[in-house]
């Protein structure tokens, strides 16, 4: 926010706040995916950490580093980094979400969560556990968020039609109510798949599931959350300019010169697929995408061009902790992380609510 | 026949479903003047405006610039980004929830003159800073949009519509909600701009403040077949009992403002 302060100097943009949080919220997600993989039932150093990446890595005769315990080797490289890495993946990811939805939709309250995505890849994950594909989750988790996607738009977009003045848009009420709706029916269906038809075994893995958790993360999981966050995320995450012309809704977006209806539905469906591959890694996590915007909004103001990428490093650094403590605090016991994000979420969204009173 | 840098609006239709909004409309807006579209509720002046704004497309007709001489820019036909380096629309109650910042919002309008992927450029900022000069609102630059009262927000978003740095300006209802002070600056406002060249054109709800303010005016009216021009031309002219009354269902009285000599509407209540 400190960028051009008003009329004095409009030329020295100098080095804005957003460059100075973007360096520290990077270092802070390194940092922290190296501390993290150091916490465990087993302690580690974050030389260990550092040993066996390297080593893995090729560099370990360079460096000359001695080739680290197998033990070491296996907690580091197959059981921790990939589930640190998978959080943050998912983090990120789920972050920039977040930003995008809110700002199609011109509402604060916007994440993949509320508009239905979540439930709707919840919903074919639930039905291709309970056939037994599990190879097709992926697939049926991106099946699904696309779907209730489509479903919610086209919903909204109905209810809009006929206006006094053809204004059909999508306004943010009628979009989150169309969510609401779609989210509702996604989870009764979930509900329904389940009570018809889910064993006990398979009761349990969905429910851990519908909570969201990241505990079987292998590096499959890294290369799909991962992959799909730097693809489809730098995609997203470039196009804060135009996402900031949404501002002041569709006309006023179409009035600036952007192709107000392909903007939409090219981001919409960056969202769906992203959403789509996360989940499907994940399992449905609620609140990353809603909180995290809203903390980095009060630190760097609302244009996107910042927003983006810094949302995306602090909902990474955020979902490693909150996985994190998923698998600590009741050591030997794992909570789901979707329910520590909910721990966390609900009351600082309570917060929100309560501080944004004044200016509603 | 319109001199260069006229609007010129032919024969526009629209349709909401089965309903016809606006049935063969021609307007025209001569270039350095403020020209008040005036009409009831369900006329069709919000649509005429997102039409000619090119944010809606009509079942028919033409939008242009007139050139004087050489071809018309029809602006429907342009590139979307031209057409808003040459046209702003400021809208009725622009409103947003996110934290924007004056500053922020009024560089939005710097969008269609830089790259799509670009930031704001010190060029963009002095642009802003100086539209929001001349709207009068710079020392809230700093502030958040949502925080602002309805007058410095309108303000705001006339500053937006000059960092476009356009030749037409459409305003829907620019003083509607506006305490009479707010009112009158805006107009004010918008009488400096078409002083400079600008093409106004603002949808208007209070005859007496279009009588004061404008040069021309053209009057919607409502009717089974969607809304048509009433009566179009200078205030004098359309601004008289025998126009407004059958097209408002109202009996009007026009007084002339003592000072100005410009026609005051009462109405019989």
């Amino acid at each position: 926010m400190a960028d051009v302060r008003v009329p004095a100097r409009p030329g020295r943009a100098a080095v804005p706040a957003g460059t100075v949080a973007g360096a520290v919220a990077a270092s802070a997600l390194v940092l922290s995916v190296v501390v993290a993989v150091t916490i465990g039932p087993a302690a580690l150093t974050p030389g260990d950490v550092w040993h066996v990446v390297a080593t893995r890595l090729g560099a370990g005769g360079a460096l000359g580093i001695a080739t680290p315990d197998r033990l070491v080797d296996g907690m580091v490289w197959q059981l921790r980094l990939p589930r640190v890495l998978t959080a943050a993946a998912v983090g990120a990811g789920l972050a920039v979400c977040g930003v995008v939805m809110q700002a199609l939709t011109r509402n604060a309250l916007a994440d993949p969560y509320l508009l239905g995505l979540s439930s709707g890849a919840s919903l074919g994950a639930a039905c291709v556990l309970v056939l037994g594909a599990t190879v097709l989750l992926p697939v049926a988790a991106f099946v699904g968020a696309t779907a209730a996607l489509a479903a919610t738009l086209g919903l909204a977009a109905a209810a809009g039609r006929g206006g006094i003045g053809g204004a059909g848009g999508l306004t943010p009420t009628r979009t989150v109510l169309a969510g609401l709706a779609v989210s509702q029916l996604g989870a009764a269906a979930t509900s329904f798949v389940i009570f018809w038809s889910a064993t006990g075994d398979q009761y349990r893995e969905i429910l851990s599931w519908l909570m969201g958790s990241v505990a079987g993360a292998t590096w499959t999981s890294v290369a799909i959350a991962g992959g799909a966050v730097l693809v489809l995320g730098t995609l997203l995450a470039s196009t804060g300019s135009v996402l900031d012309a949404f501002t002041f809704g569709d006309t006023a977006a179409a009035a600036l010169g952007v192709p107000v209806a392909r903007v939409r539905w090219l981001l919409l469906v960056g969202v769906a697929l992203l959403t789509g591959a996360l989940v499907s890694q994940s399992g449905s996590i609620g609140f990353v995408g809603l909180i995290l915007p809203h903390a980095v909004r009060l630190v760097v103001g609302a244009r996107h061009r910042a927003l983006l990428p810094l949302s995306a490093l602090c909902g990474a650094t955020f979902l490693v902790w909150a996985d994190t403590l998923a698998r600590t605090v009741f050591e030997p016991r794992e909570l789901p992380v979707g329910i520590v994000t909910a721990a966390i979420g609900a009351p600082v969204f309570a917060l929100l609510l309560w501080t944004g009173r004044s200016r509603a | 026949m319109s001199a260069p840098g006229a609007l010129v609006a032919e024969r526009v239709r629209w349709a909401a479903g089965p309903r016809l909004v606006l049935d063969d409309v021609d307007v025209t807006a001569p270039a350095g003047a403020v020209t008040g579209l005036l009409g009831p509720n369900g006329s069709g002046k919000s649509t005429l405006l997102r039409i000619v704004a090119g944010v809606q497309p009509p079942g028919g007709g033409r939008v242009a610039l007139a050139a004087g001489g050489a071809a018309d820019e029809d602006l429907l036909a342009m590139p979307r980004r031209r057409r808003a380096r040459t046209l702003a629309l400021v809208e009725q109650d622009a409103s947003t929830d996110l934290p924007v910042t004056v500053l922020d919002a009024v560089l939005l309008g710097r969008t269609p003159h830089r790259g799509v992927l670009a930031g704001a450029s010190d060029h963009d900022r002095r642009v802003a800073l100086a539209a929001l000069d001349r709207a009068g609102a710079v020392g809230l630059a700093d502030r958040e949009v949502s925080t602002l009262s309805g007058g410095e927000r309108q303000r705001v978003h006339m500053a937006r519509a000059l960092a476009q740095e356009p030749r037409v300006l459409l305003l829907d209802e620019p003083t509607n909600h506006l305490d009479v002070a707010a009112q009158l600056a805006t107009m004010r406002l918008v009488r400096s701009l078409a002083t400079d060249g600008v093409t106004v054109l603002a949808a208007l709800h209070d005859l007496s403040l279009a009588a004061a303010t404008c040069d021309h005016v053209v009057l919607l009216a409502p009717g089974p077949g969607g809304g048509r021009v009433a009566a179009a031309g200078p205030v004098d002219e359309v601004l008289v009992p025998h126009v407004v009354d059958p097209v408002y269902g109202v009996r009007t009285t026009v007084l002339r403002h003592p000072r100005t000599g410009r026609p005051v509407l009462t109405f019989d209540t």
